[in-house]
């Protein structure tokens, strides 16, 4: 075999399919950004100047900002049930959280709008047990795009996490207690630290997927919480203004791309891949 | 018990209603005899399913969306194998660049590449086209493709290839019989997790669908931007049973890698 | 007609800035068991790759049968392999694993079969032919492993540290498998090992490497009794290393002076009066005597006796507070004081001086 052999050929088909039709056309959408209507930056100037553009841009970074921590708060505790329960447990466990994974985000989302309708099953429930007497508006805004966002999104906290715990050796723990720490300050200072690669990458997972969600804000959220991909889709369809649509575009890749280069600076890609 | 473990177990029991609870609940609206979305359903009744399959727009999704998914995922799973074993055993300066580059459909928000495509499309008139969809779904299912086949190819010996290599087997030879049948699993656990997704991919095909020709995503997503009664439950418990299915299987395929990615 | 099997020629290999093998000049007989010997990372695993096919050399000539490999493929080269990992076909029976060369050679299948049960029998298994490899014991694997590589009869049979996965008393029986395989088939054989104890019990010859290159050749007693470097001398058995300076040499002995007393060692290299050197002399080459019986030597005293069964051994510290250990058979009488004050020396032929 020499330096580079036949099979390196192989990689050929898929690579000109992706640049055919991935590369090219995102490229050409984000260069609109620069020449609709008109070569130049006016279109970044529009999103600078008109609020809607700016407010829609800081709301899906709060939005992503809040579903993160809560999402890695809820998934904590399954991922270290998973990791520190019996083999048994841990089967069950895994398997409950497989089937909605392999679930569609269309399914769940609808299940959960479903869940919290003025009429739908948790305020039912909570009338019907005298415990309120109005409806909770629990749907068509913060409360139900966070509750939706949350919902697709544990498992992808929960798998990266587990696997980071369950590879902590129980010796570091056992360690810590001999040398005299409470079971508390040894959970802060030696396991959390330990599960801080598995714990990135879930959030970051969580926080990028986050930032480009069209379906849920759509079917969960209320108008104040219009995230950029929804304002992309609305400059296309309704407007038809590819400018704005490749300049938003273009920011809302730019976060993305930020995001990745920060989990692959600290944490490293081959560790998701896992 | 310590505090500490009941707070866990608490908290994981809420964690597990608020995942599976809303699944369960669209599966038992699903059978409800009354046509609005009541729960618990008054009484027992086959009638969504009924009106799913005698309902020309679901049939018709459904055919649409069995023509996307098949073709989509064969065609994903012969490039994406065939890009793994170039870029793990070809020896390639940049192996770790060009892997880079093929993972960025999964990277890219979804609504972009929708966007993208459809602004093409526009030009070679391919919007509302299968030719398109298909397209469109084979691009976004190649990466996974790629992360789970490299991930066996890394996992398996490559002494296993020289060892044929020392007895005699030319480069195909060795192909097809060491290095095949070894990551057999891992290609067929591909192909399925390419069929699912792009049987619940939604917004490349929102865009690029047309009113006759949307597979069942996009027809589930006009139907729930109206009202909604239980045929769309009917149609998600179909699509839940679906993706069941296809888990079970990888399940059994790999039962030591059960993550969908890699 | 040459008759050697293997020869190697220049053979260069670098890897980046880090150079596996220099300069590599090696020739292998019919039939002979040749063992490239060495440390971790010394080039040996490399050279045997080179001749494999799998590696290909920046430089020099590798051929095969007086025919050389260059533009020969591994798949075409008339070698079998055996890896230290088995590199058995997980998928495969032990009967498929050993006829998938013969598949592969388009060999008729009555003949395949015929041959398989020859070779399950050469390594004794005959009744193993439908399991597979994880059904099988890591020695039973090995012997699958060298049954397929020589089912195929091949000119050279290659084996990268093929015993390094088992345990102790299995390598030893495998060892003398593998020695008896070798004595009936007539194969000729290309070893590589870092156990020098393995290379001393199974080769013909011996091939010591260090960082690329070849230190010395030779036969196990050659290398053992009569060391050319250094460093043969200190990896293979266990060597005493005095130092000293060298006071004057004739006839290809020298006369060394040391801090203890004054010793004599043959030279193999030619060294200058007054440059410092280290002996290197075996523990059972040594002679030991009580320090009042006088003659050439060096004076210390016993600090340590181990009774070790069929041998004595001995530590003894010089003047200098150098350690010099002695074996002694059992049959010599032991010392009765507690710390007795003794004399170390040996035949010069039987030591060897190294400059320094």
């Amino acid at each position: 075999m020499k330096a580079v052999n036949g099979a390196a050929w192989l990689i050929l088909p898929a690579a000109l399919v992706l640049a055919v039709a991935f590369l090219l056309p995102v490229g050409w959408l984000l260069s609109r950004a620069f020449s609709f209507p008109e070569p130049g930056l006016q279109n970044f100037a529009l999103l600078w100047e008109r609020p809607v553009y700016l407010r829609v841009m800081m709301n899906t970074l709060i939005i992503s900002a809040i579903v993160t921590p809560v999402t890695v708060l809820l998934a904590f505790p399954v991922a270290h049930l998973m990791a520190h329960g019996s083999p048994r447990l841990r089967r069950w466990l895994i398997f409950l959280v497989l089937v909605p994974f392999w679930t569609s985000l269309l399914v769940r989302a609808f299940a959960t709008a479903i869940l919290l309708q003025r009429h739908g099953v948790i305020n039912s429930f909570l009338i019907g047990s005298g415990l309120i007497e109005e409806p909770l508006p629990l749907l068509y805004n913060m409360t139900g795009l966070l509750a939706g966002c949350v919902q697709v999104l544990l498992p992808f906290v929960i798998f990266p996490l587990y696997s980071s715990m369950a590879r902590i050796d129980p010796a570091y723990m056992r360690a810590a207690a001999t040398l005299g720490a409470p079971p508390v300050r040894a959970f802060l200072r030696v396991y959390l630290p330990l599960t801080l690669p598995g714990l990135i990458t879930g959030a970051t997972l969580v926080f990028i997927s986050t930032l480009g969600y069209y379906i849920i804000p759509a079917l969960l959220g209320g108008a104040r919480q219009q995230m950029i991909s929804q304002l992309i889709q609305d400059q296309i369809a309704t407007f038809g203004n590819w400018g704005v649509a490749g300049a938003l575009s273009l920011v809302l890749l730019a976060i993305t791309g930020a995001m990745v280069a920060l989990l692959q600076f600290t944490v490293g890609l081959r560790e998701i891949a896992r | 018990m310590t505090p500490w473990r009941l707070l866990r177990g608490t908290l994981v029991v809420m964690v597990a209603v608020f995942l599976l609870a809303p699944l369960a609940v669209v599966v038992i609206i699903s059978f409800s005899s009354a046509p609005f979305l009541q729960f618990p359903p008054p009484g027992f009744s086959l009638r969504w399913y009924a009106v799913l399959f005698s309902t020309p727009a679901w049939t018709n999704s459904l055919g649409v969306s069995l023509q996307l998914m098949v073709p989509s995922s064969v065609l994903a799973t012969v490039l994406g194998t065939a890009a793994a074993l170039g870029l793990v055993r070809g020896r390639v300066p940049g192996a770790a660049l060009i892997t880079a580059c093929l993972m960025l459909p999964i990277i890219v928000p979804g609504m972009i590449t929708a966007a993208a495509l459809f602004g093409i499309y526009r030009g070679l008139g391919l919007n509302g086209t299968l030719t398109g969809l298909i397209i469109g779904h084979t691009v976004l299912l190649i990466p996974y493709v790629v992360a789970t086949v490299s991930s066996a190819l890394r996992v398996q010996d490559v002494q296993l290839e020289q060892a044929a290599a020392t007895l005699g087997a030319p480069p195909w030879a060795t192909f097809r019989h060491v290095t095949l049948p070894l990551i057999m699993p891992a290609v067929l656990s591909s192909l399925l997790i390419a069929m699912i997704l792009s049987f619940d991919e939604l917004i490349v095909s929102l865009f690029v669908s047309s009113a006759r020709v949307r597979p069942v995503a996009v027809q589930m997503w006009s139907n729930l931007l109206g009202d909604f009664d239980p045929t769309i439950a009917a149609i998600a418990s179909v699509c839940f049973l679906f993706a069941l299915l296809v888990m079970m299987a990888d399940l059994a395929l790999r039962p030591g890698r059960s993550l969908r990615i890699g | 007609m040459p008759s050697a099997v293997l020869e190697l020629a220049g053979v260069r290999k670098r890897y980046d800035s880090l150079v596996a093998v220099d300069d590599l000049h090696l020739t292998l007989e019919a039939g002979e068991f040749l063992t490239l010997l060495g440390p971790s990372g010394s080039g040996k695993t490399t050279t045997l790759m080179m001749v494999a096919g799998l590696q290909q050399p920046d430089a020099g000539r590798i051929m095969l049968n007086g025919v050389s490999v260059a533009d020969l493929p591994a798949y075409r080269r008339d070698v079998g392999m055996v890896f230290q990992n088995y590199a058995l076909f997980p998928h495969m029976t032990v009967r498929r694993n050993v006829a998938f060369p013969l598949e592969m050679r388009g060999t008729p299948a009555g003949e395949i079969a015929r041959l398989v049960d020859e070779a399950l029998a050469l390594v004794k298994l005959p009744d193993h032919g439908g399991r597979l490899p994880k059904q099988l014991s890591g020695g039973q694997q090995q012997r699958v492993a060298l049954a397929r590589a020589m089912v195929y009869r091949p000119a050279l049979l290659l084996m990268d540290e093929p015993l390094g996965a088992l345990d102790r008393k299995l390598r030893e029986q495998l060892q003398l498998e593998i020695k008896r395989v070798h004595r009936e088939r007539g194969i000729s054989v290309l070893y590589v090992t870092h156990d020098q104890e393995e290379a001393l019990t199974m080769s013909d010859r011996i091939a010591v490497f260090d960082k690329g290159r070849i230190e010395q050749i030779g036969t196990p007693e050659e290398l053992y009794d009569r060391p050319a470097t250094r460093f043969v001398a200190s990896f293979i058995g266990d060597t005493n290393l005095i130092g000293g300076r060298v006071l004057g040499v004739a006839d290809g002995v020298c006369e060394i002076e040391t801090a203890a007393g004054r010793i004599a060692a043959s030279a193999r290299t030619p060294l200058d009066a007054g440059s410092a050197v280290v002996v290197a002399v075996r523990p059972e080459r040594v002679v030991l005597a009580p320090v009042q019986t006088g003659g050439a030597g060096l004076e210390g005293v016993i600090v340590e006796q181990v009774f070790l069964g069929t041998s004595r051994k001995y530590v003894v510290r010089l003047a200098d507070g150098a350690e010099v250990v002695v074996l002694r058979p059992i049959s010599d009488p032991p010392f009765a004081q507690a710390a007795p004050a003794v004399r170390v020396s040996w035949a010069a032929d039987k030591a060897t001086a190294f400059g320094g």
